[in-house]
């Protein structure tokens, strides 16, 4: 095992998410340590079915060291190449789940994540670039992802906003009117 | 959202899966085409559809050209939209599809306004997808944005400028060089964030090439307190790759002194990167490695997996560097053999195999089976590879030993782990003669059923070259023939050769092996005729030599090189015979590289290093006008020519080709203020320059190389060593070294540099023979040349053999280099190939007398290189 690795920021191989039968609920790939979908699949069910009775949190297959975490029916993973430092990635690792802890109010399962996908492909991207670490503050990340889901439409929300805007300032104008009147 | 909650609720009540699971991608991007091009636009509806085509790519479908353009153009009238959701999907849309869809550069304004633009959250995330999506042609227009972007106060945006410029810089290096004071002015301000880490990371990919500038980098922020983890654990490595690459530069020690200050840093994360760099740099003494190993002992017993783990990995690393080192950690490690993460575990008790002593070494081999069971073959070639060293460092307990490998044969694994085992098993084979026979046998057993052809054809090649010495040769007969009934065409012509070498080596086995050789000429396969064929033919001749140029003699010529000399052979008109003596010699460690010559260090990617191995190039074929000269024979190392640190440091690596020495001298400039044109390095002595290629260049930092060819005179009038006296020879150009700009003026210059010696040893490639003496035997007597020396200055006689064997340049075979204690005779077998391909042996009887008295003999294919070697030794 090489110890010294080149420096670079490249860190991350990939961040992948699967649910408790192994199904891949969203994988980002990050160098094409796997070319083909096929493989990657392959490799993730050979990795969940490493992973899954475990309690431990890391383990090395194929000359990758992945670190993970499992929450009532979902599995994180981290991978990094064999000779990264275990705990840059454990620390990736702790900022996705924190992130998306936040995100999902605690509630960090299957159902929960699926209905906020959008947002945890905002998380995924904000975490890492291409393989490079962007950011690993998880609040930070967490605000910068939660997408409120405004009801209304760009179109109808102008309109209504408009419309508000003038009904008020008629109001304002009849009050303002009425005073003048008054004196 | 409430889209696909919706959604799953419906499909709650049939199969109870969400159907972002099940998209069909052709209705997805039929749904977002006419979504995204509806008015208004819904950004509700709209988010709902990018997200179902992220889903879409997620899941890893191949979509179309054709269909990803007219989708991505689709998504591109989302920028009319303002909701904030829409937006940022889009931007994840565009990466995502910037590699499949064409045309991708039509937003580049839609991103660069919002990059410019007053919402914080948009800005960084525009600016990935912009350097994402840009061309070389299109980063002329966005420089000055980048440059503004990386020195902007917000930490996200700045961030995300310094990343993408690392992403650009692996296709534009030279743009991303034009950054750079932006970046260093990033570096140093105390923005928040991982800004200090990504400006570095940035510096040291735009630098990484410039010695000088690495060390300042280091220097610079290393002495700056306000660091994030990260960025402090990348600088331990930039600092550690400086001091692996040459530890002899100016603050080597100040380096030093960062790294084991990180040991005491309140970060876990920076304290294992210094500790883990600590054990990879391995010129560290047992000293400076105690510090290292104390906080990795304190890890250990650390209630988390992943320092458990990252500490007995490293511990393990260690292990093999310095056993004595690690050996107190051996409680520690005992403990973690238990440990719930079978993966810790089985690094603790393959560390405690390369540490623990020869008492210890039964009671863990036996619980080695319990552990293989349930542990991924990386760790199982780890525990192969302790086992394996074992075997040397205890070469009595070497039976016990080979009887765990072959249980372990016996056990499932991959192609790796069973090639790790063969390899052990065959390194024992050399080792001990003891276990030879038990190894043997081990190794029949597993080729009967063996599923990798590649395996099969090593071990029948160990057995046809090792089988013949045992005492019962006719035992392995059975076990190869099995192979040429049962298995592939290409075990069966390996088979085929083992049953050829004991027919050549076993003369009373002969009869029986001619038998079989015939059956085998009637193989439907091509390649397994041929060879029974050609094996019966020669042993038919009755031919001794030719015998033992084709059956038992090996092949010394590198595949590579031999491959190439025959393509270039089939290039001219063929008229010639090909000459065998123009391919160059493999040396016995290319060689040996496959069975790994250092077990203990052997490195974790064997696969890497052997296809490093034979790609390694022919140097000469990269200058065009040196072509003409290869293929090079051999390669000296680099010799310094200069002291270091002086105002220019030159090297030079000897090339000898058939009549050539090419000389080629490493050049680098360290002065800030000098532009060298012209350089090249004039040689005085004894030989006549043919050709000379300068450097026209040579600019401050920069190493190149330029050549001196001179001509050798053929073996008659060789003389044992020939001295050049070399001088640098250039101009100067002055230049302002803060800004590059160079006079027009320009002045003769020249650098004494030291001589250069051509020796004996630089005309001699070595060859390792297995069987030392039947090539002696071979060669015959003719050529043979004998004479005593005395050497008066040797006080023992391993140093006169490290001494001989340096001197002239051959390989020691039959382990002969290693003297026995206490012995006061030894005998020294050498082995090598003159340049022209003669072969030569040499015979080097030693005795230890008041001084070492020497007598030599030389046998050669030349007499002139016989007469030659014993000269120069006197």
């Amino acid at each position: 095992m090489s110890l010294l690795r080149e420096p670079t920021l490249y860190t991350i191989k990939a961040i992948i998410i699967l649910d408790n039968d192994g199904n891949r609920m969203i994988a980002k790939y990050f160098d094409d340590i796997f070319p083909t979908t096929k493989e990657q699949r392959q490799w993730e069910k050979n990795l969940f079915n490493k992973t899954h009775r475990a309690s431990s949190e890391i383990t090395i297959l194929d000359n990758l060291t992945i670190v993970y975490r499992g929450n009532v029916d979902l599995f994180f993973y981290v991978v990094g190449s064999s000779s990264e430092n275990e705990l840059i990635l454990q620390s990736v690792l702790t900022t996705l789940y924190d992130s998306v802890n936040s995100l999902l109010k605690k509630n960090v399962e299957k159902s929960c994540l699926l209905d906020n996908m959008d947002s945890i492909c905002l998380i995924l991207d904000e975490i890492c670039d291409q393989g490079i670490i962007l950011e690993n503050d998880y609040q930070t990340i967490a605000s910068r992802c939660a997408l409120k889901g405004d009801d209304i439409s760009l179109g109808e929300q102008t309109v209504a906003q408009v419309r508000d805007y003038k009904t008020l300032s008629y109001y304002y104008f009849i009050a303002k009117t009425e005073e003048l009147y008054e004196f | 959202m409430h889209g696909f909650r919706r959604d799953k609720k419906e499909e709650e009540d049939g199969s109870g899966s969400h159907s972002l699971l099940h998209l069909d991608k052709s209705s997805v991007l039929q749904e977002a085409r006419a979504t995204f091009n509806g008015t208004p636009v819904v950004a509700r509806k709209c988010s709902h559809v990018l997200t179902k085509i992220l889903m879409v790519l997620n899941q890893g479908e191949a979509i179309g050209k054709e269909e990803a353009t007219e989708t991505f153009f689709a998504i591109t009238k989302l920028f009319q939209s303002r909701d904030q959701a829409v937006r940022r999907l889009v931007y994840v849309c565009i990466k995502d599809m910037a590699s499949i869809s064409n045309d991708v550069i039509i937003v580049t304004s839609s991103l660069t306004k919002d990059m410019t633009g007053k919402e914080d959250e948009w800005r960084a995330p525009a600016i990935r997808a912009l350097c994402r999506i840009t061309d070389a042609q299109m980063l002329q227009s966005i420089e000055r944005l980048m440059k503004q972007a990386m020195v902007d106060k917000t930490p996200q945006v700045a961030s995300a400028a310094l990343t993408s410029s690392v992403h650009v810089a692996r296709t534009n290096p030279e743009v991303v060089r034009r950054w750079l004071n932006e970046a260093t002015e990033a570096a140093s301000s105390s923005g928040e964030g991982l800004v200090q880490y990504h400006a570095i990371g940035l510096l040291y990919t735009a630098r990484k090439h410039d010695k000088l500038a690495v060390r300042k980098l280091v220097s610079k922020h290393a002495r700056i307190a306000n660091r994030s983890s990260l960025a402090c654990c990348l600088l331990i490595r930039i600092a550690a790759k400086a001091l692996e690459e040459d530890d002899s530069v100016p603050n080597s020690g100040e380096m030093m002194d960062f790294i084991e200050g990180c040991l005491r840093h309140k970060s876990e994360m920076v304290i294992y990167e210094a500790a883990r760099s600590l054990v990879g740099l391995n010129a560290t003494n047992p000293k400076e490695l105690a510090p290292a190993v104390s906080v990795l002992q304190l890890f250990c017993s650390s209630p988390k997996p992943t320092l458990r783990l990252a500490a007995v990995r490293t511990l393990s690393a260690a292990a093999a560097i310095q056993p004595a080192a690690v050996s107190a950690c051996n409680l520690d490690l005992e403990n973690l053999m238990s440990d719930g993460n079978r993966s810790v575990a089985t690094l603790a008790m393959s560390t405690l195999l390369k540490t623990g002593g020869e008492s210890s070494v039964e009671r863990l081999v036996k619980q080695i089976s319990s552990f293989m069971a349930d542990i991924g073959d990386e760790l199982k070639v780890e525990v192969v590879r302790a086992v394996r060293s074992l075997c040397e460092k205890f070469p009595r307990k070497a039976s016990t030993l080979s009887a765990t490998l072959a249980q372990m044969l016996r056990d499932e694994g991959g192609v790796e782990y069973k090639s790790a085992l063969v390899d052990a098993l065959i390194a024992v084979l050399h080792d001990d003669n003891d276990a030879r026979n038990a190894a043997l046998s081990h190794l029949c057993e597993f080729i009967e059923d063996c599923e990798h052809t590649s395996l099969a054809t090593r071990v029948l090649h160990v057995l046809g070259r090792e089988g013949p010495k045992t005492a019962r040769p006719a035992a392995f007969i059975r076990y190869i023939y099995n192979r040429v009934i049962l298995e592939a065409a290409a075990v069966r012509a390996a088979a085929v050769t083992a049953l050829a070498q004991f027919g050549a080596h076993c003369p009373q086995l002969l009869p029986s092996i001619l038998v079989l050789l015939r059956r085998c000429a009637l193989d439907q396969d091509d390649e397994v005729r041929d060879r029974a064929t050609l094996y019966i033919a020669i042993f038919q001749s009755e031919d001794q030599s030719l015998i033992s140029s084709f059956i038992s003699g090996e092949m010394h010529y590198s595949v590579t090189a031999l491959e190439k000399s025959l393509k270039n052979y089939l290039k001219t008109s063929c008229s010639e015979e090909f000459d065998m003596k123009t391919v160059p010699i493999a040396t016995p460690l290319e060689q040996g590289i496959t069975s790994g010559s250092a077990p203990g260090s052997a490195p974790i990617e064997p696969v890497v290093a052997r296809a490093k191995a034979t790609v390694k190039e022919d140097p000469l074929e990269k200058v065009p006008q040196l072509a003409k000269y290869s293929p090079v024979f051999k390669s000296s190392g680099p010799l310094a020519l200069t002291e270091a640190l002086t105002e220019y440091t030159v090297s030079c690596v000897k090339h000898v080709t058939g009549s050539h020495v090419v000389l080629q001298f490493t050049c680098e400039n360290t002065l800030t203020d000098q532009l060298l044109e012209d350089v090249w390095v004039q040689v005085e002595g004894d030989l006549e320059i043919v050709e000379i290629v300068n450097i026209d260049e040579l600019k401050c930092g920069v190493q190149q190389s330029c050549y001196t060819v001179v001509e050798l005179p053929d073996v008659d009038n060789l003389s044992s060593t020939f001295t050049l006296a070399c001088t640098l020879k250039f101009k100067v150009r002055d230049c302002d070294p803060t800004t590059g700009e160079v006079d027009d003026g320009s002045y003769d210059d020249d650098y004494v540099l030291e001589d250069i010696e051509i020796t004996v040893a630089d005309h001699i490639q070595k060859v390792l023979k297995a069987d030392w003496a039947a090539a002696w035997e071979e060669l015959g007597p003719q050529n043979e040349l004998e004479d005593t020396f005395a050497l008066s200055a040797m006080n023992t006689l391993q140093e006169a053999v490290k001494q001989i064997h340096s001197f002239l340049g051959m390989q020691a075979c039959e382990r002969s280099d290693n003297v026995p204690e206490g012995r006061s005779a030894h005998t020294l077998l050498l082995a090598g190939v003159f340049r022209g391909g003669h072969a030569v042996l040499v015979r080097s009887r030693l005795a230890l007398s008041n001084g070492v008295t020497m007598n030599l003999s030389v046998r050669s294919t030349d007499p002139r290189v016989s007469n030659l070697i014993t000269q120069s030794v006197g």
